[in-house]
C-alpha cells in the first residue's frame, strides 16, 4: 500500500536509528503527542533501540483517554432513555463509566450504535424519524470537521431528532498545560501530523516561543517517528525551540481551511475539563449557542452525574508524561484491558493499552 | 453491496413456491414445512443417507479413528464478497475436520431461519452449500429447520456438524510440536475478517478485497501426500493467527519466534487494517492453514503447499524454539522481539 510499506522499510529504519545515535550527546526527553504515534513506538519496537540518553514520553493524544468521567455517565445516561439511539464511534463504547460503559448499556437495553463516521448517526436520524439519534462526538482537531459537517447538515436540513454530545479537545492548550505543569520533564514535543492536517503547524509556534521548546510535526509509522526524533534532537542539541513540519506529505503550513471554517462555524472554543488532568482554559470545542436545539446537554436533563473515578488509576499522571504505565500498581493485575479501571487502558491509542498489548519483554 | 438474492442467471432456479418469505408455519412441522423441506432443501442436498427421510443417517465409514467437529455460523452481511453464510457453513466445518488428520465425508446441517426473511436468500444460500458440498466432496446427511419470529435472529443462523475419517498412521496434534519445528501459512492472512468488515453497512470502503472462504481439506491432502514430517495444523478462524500461534505455543509449552516481514499480508488487508486500528494478524481467515513441520521438511512441506491452487502464496513464517515456552515473539522490522499476544475479544475500530 502506498504510504505505508515506503514508512516501515526497515534499511531505511536502522539508518534512521544509526543517525539518532550519533545526534544525541545529552539526555533528553521528547514527548510524542498522539497516542497513534505511541501505539507505533511499543509495536514496532522503536523504545527499545533508542540510544542511552533518549527518553520518549506518551502524551494526551488519546481522544477516548482524556474524555471525562461525566460526559461519558451522561451518555449512559441518556442511552437509557426511552426512544434515543446513542451512537458513537468503536473504542469509546468500551470506556469504562461511574455507572457502567455504553456496552454495557447495551446489554441492559440501551440502542447504543456503533458507526463509522459521524455522518452514520445522521442517516440513522433520518432512517429512525420517531427516535432521538445523539452523537457522542469526541476527538482532536483530527475528528472535528467531520463531526461539525454532520451538525450543520442537521441544522441546514432541519433534522430535529439529531444532537450531538460534543466532548472535543485542543492539542496546543494541552501542550501548554503540560509544560506549565510542576515537574514536567519534557524537552520537546512530536506533534501529531494528522491533527497538523486539519489546523496546519503554525498554531504551535506560539507553544514553541514561549517555553522554548523545539516541536516536530510528524507522522505514524516507524520511519516517520525515527525522523521526528532525529529532528527533534537535532533541534535539542542546537538550542534552537523552533516548529518543524517532518510530515509533508500530508500537512501545509495552514492546515485545511475548509475544515477549519466547518468547525468554526459550528463550534466555539471553551474551558475542557480532561479525565485524569483536569480543567484546562480555552481546551475544548462546543457547539454555538445557536445550535442549542441540537444539543444533546441541553435537549436532555439528566440528574445525577456523580462521577467516581476509581482510586488506584494513575492514568492522569500517564497522560501528562509524569508517570509511565508500569508505574501504576493496578497495571495487568486489576487492570486489564478486559477489566479496564482508566479509559488509558481501553482504546488503542491509549498508553496502558498499548504498553499491555506490546510492551512486554520476550523472556529470554 | 446488496444483500438481497440475484437470483437472475443463477444455475439452480427458485422453485415455485406458496410464499415469497419465510413463515412462522415453515417451522412447525406440518404441510409447510414439509414444502420446504421437499421443494427448497431435498433437491439441493440429494444424497442416499437424506433420501430414506428417517429421524437420522445411518453411515458406511471405512476403518479408522472418527474426527467429529460442529460450529454455529452467525455474520453480517450474510452474503459477502468471496462467499455467503452458507458456504461459510460447510467451509468452517469440513476445515475443522480436515485439521485433524481426518478426510472429511459427512455434515449435519441445521438452519434458524428468522420469519419474514426471503426465502430466495435461503435458496441462494441453500445452492451455495450445495456447491461447496460438491467441491469437498462431503455430503449433507441429516439437518433440522426450526423459524424464529421476525426480529428473534438476523435471517439465518446455520450449525453444521461434521465427521470425517483418519486414515491408519496418521497423527497431528499440537503434543509433537516440538523446537527446530517450522511453521508454515499457506496464503495471505486476514483476508475474510476485512473483507467482511468493509462490506458492512456503513463503512464506506470500497476494495476488490474477497474472503478467503474455501474449503481446505485437498490441500490438507497435497500437504500430507508430500512426505514431510507434519506436526500440527489448524485454520486461523476467529482470532487470527496470532491465536493460533499462541495456542500452538501454550499447549505444547514451546516458544514460536515469528517473522514480522514473513507473514503475508495482502497490501488492501494492510491498508484497511491501519485506518482502522486494528491487526491483520488478529483478523479471521476462512480458506488458509497454519502447520507446523519438522524443520528439516519446512522446504518440501511449502513445496506441496505451493503447487496446490489454494496454497499458491504459502509461506515459511517462522520456528518453533526452546526459549520463552508459551510466548509467542514477534521480530519487527527494527530487529526488535515483542510478545504477539492473543487477541482480546472483539476488536473495535478506534476513532481517529
Amino acid at each position: 500500500m502506498k504510504f505505508l510499506a515506503e514508512y516501515r522499510d526497515p534499511e531505511l529504519a536502522r539508518a534512521l536509528v544509526a543517525q539518532l545515535q550519533r545526534a544525541v550527546t545529552r539526555p533528553w526527553t521528547v514527548m510524542e503527542i498522539c497516542g497513534g504515534q505511541t501505539h507505533s513506538i511499543l509495536r514496532h519496537g522503536i523504545d527499545q533501540v533508542l540510544p542511552p540518553g533518549l527518553e520518549l514520553v506518551h502524551g494526551p493524544g488519546c481522544p477516548v483517554c482524556v474524555t471525562p468521567l461525566e460526559t461519558i455517565d451522561r451518555a449512559v445516561a441518556i442511552a437509557g432513555l426511552p426512544g434515543v439511539i446513542l451512537a458513537s464511534f468503536g473504542d469509546m463504547l468500551r470506556v469504562p463509566g461511574s455507572r457502567g460503559s455504553l456496552l454495557e448499556a447495551r446489554s441492559r437495553g440501551a440502542d447504543v450504535r456503533m458507526v463509522y463516521s459521524p455522518l452514520e448517526a445522521l442517516a440513522l436520524a433520518r432512517a429512525n424519524p420517531d427516535h432521538d439519534v445523539v452523537f457522542l462526538a469526541v476527538g482532536f482537531e483530527t475528528t472535528a470537521p467531520g463531526n461539525a459537517m454532520a451538525v450543520a447538515a442537521a441544522v441546514d436540513q432541519g433534522l430535529r431528532n439529531y444532537s450531538q454530545i460534543v466532548s472535543h479537545v485542543l492539542v496546543p492548550p494541552a501542550m501548554a498545560a503540560i509544560l506549565d505543569s510542576p515537574g514536567c520533564r519534557v524537552n520537546a514535543f512530536l506533534a501529531a501530523g494528522h491533527v497538523c492536517t486539519v489546523t496546519g503547524w503554525r498554531p504551535y509556534e506560539a507553544v514553541a516561543a514561549r517555553h522554548g521548546v523545539p516541536i516536530v510535526a510528524t507522522g505514524f509509522e516507524p520511519v516517520d517517528i525515527l525522523d521526528g526524533l532525529v529532528q527533534a534532537v537535532t533541534l535539542l542539541e542546537s538550542g534552537d525551540a523552533r516548529v518543524v513540519n517532518r510530515y509533508e506529505r500530508a500537512v501545509r503550513p495552514d492546515g485545511n481551511p475548509a475544515a477549519q471554517a466547518m468547525v468554526d462555524r459550528m463550534y466555539r472554543v471553551c474551558d475542557r475539563k480532561w479525565r485524569g488532568i483536569g480543567t484546562i482554559p480555552q481546551s475544548g470545542l462546543a457547539l454555538r449557542p445557536e445550535f442549542a436545539a441540537w444539543d444533546a446537554e441541553r435537549k436532555f436533563a439528566v440528574a445525577d452525574i456523580t462521577p467516581a473515578e476509581p482510586a488506584e488509576c494513575i492514568a492522569g499522571l500517564v497522560l501528562q508524561g509524569l508517570a509511565k504505565p508500569a508505574d501504576c500498581p493496578a497495571f495487568g493485575r486489576a487492570c486489564t484491558p478486559q477489566t479496564p479501571l482508566g479509559a488509558t487502558m481501553v482504546s488503542s491509542e491509549g498508553a496502558c493499552a498499548a504498553w499491555f498489548r506490546y510492551g512486554r519483554k520476550v523472556p529470554q | 453491496m446488496s444483500d438481497r438474492a440475484d437470483v437472475t442467471g443463477f444455475s439452480c432456479p427458485l422453485p415455485r413456491l406458496d410464499y415469497d418469505t419465510v413463515q412462522m408455519a415453515h417451522g412447525a412441522g406440518g404441510r409447510l414445512s414439509q414444502d420446504l423441506f421437499e421443494k427448497l432443501i431435498l433437491p439441493r442436498f440429494a444424497s442416499p443417507e437424506l433420501a430414506p427421510r428417517e429421524d437420522g443417517a445411518l453411515l458406511d465409514l471405512p476403518p479408522g479413528r472418527v474426527a467429529f467437529s460442529t460450529d454455529t455460523f452467525v455474520v453480517t452481511p450474510l452474503f459477502f464478497p468471496g462467499g455467503d453464510i452458507g458456504k461459510l457453513a460447510v467451509c468452517g466445518t469440513v476445515n475443522d475436520v480436515a485439521m485433524m488428520g481426518a478426510l472429511p465425508r459427512a455434515l449435519s446441517v441445521a438452519f434458524v431461519l428468522e420469519e419474514g426473511w426471503p426465502l430466495a436468500d435461503f435458496h441462494r444460500v441453500l445452492c451455495s452449500m450445495e456447491a461447496t458440498a460438491q467441491q469437498a466432496g462431503v455430503r449433507i446427511v441429516t439437518g433440522d429447520t426450526k423459524v424464529v419470529g421476525r426480529g428473534q435472529c438476523d435471517g439465518i443462523y446455520i450449525n453444521t456438524s461434521g465427521l470425517g475419517v483418519v486414515p491408519e498412521g496418521r497423527r497431528l496434534g499440537v503434543a509433537r510440536i516440538a523446537a527446530g519445528d517450522a511453521v508454515l501459512v499457506s496464503g495471505p492472512v486476514g483476508d475474510h475478517g476485512t473483507a467482511i468488515l468493509t462490506a458492512r453497512a456503513g463503512l464506506s470502503v470500497q476494495t476488490e478485497l474477497a474472503s478467503d472462504c474455501a474449503t481446505l481439506n485437498g490441500l490438507v491432502e497435497a500437504l500430507l501426500a508430500c512426505g514431510a514430517d507434519v506436526k500440527a495444523l489448524r485454520d486461523p478462524t476467529r482470532g487470527g493467527l496470532a491465536a493460533v500461534l499462541n495456542e500452538f505455543a501454550a499447549g505444547a509449552r514451546v516458544g514460536i519466534t515469528l517473522e514480522d516481514g514473513a507473514v503475508p499480508v495482502r497490501a488492501t488487508v494492510a491498508g484497511v487494517c491501519e485506518m482502522l486500528g486494528l491487526d491483520p494478524l488478529h483478523a479471521a481467515c476462512e480458506g488458509r492453514l497454519v502447520a507446523v513441520v519438522s524443520g528439516a521438511d519446512a522446504d518440501h512441506g511449502l513445496a506441496a503447499l505451493r503447487a496446490h491452487a489454494l496454497g499458491s502464496e504459502a509461506a515459511v513464517i517462522g520456528r518453533v524454539v526452546p526459549a520463552h515456552p508459551g510466548v509467542v515473539a514477534l521480530r519487527t522490522g527494527l530487529g526488535v522481539e515483542r510478545v504477539l499476544d492473543m487477541p482480546l475479544g472483539e476488536q473495535l475500530p478506534r476513532i481517529c
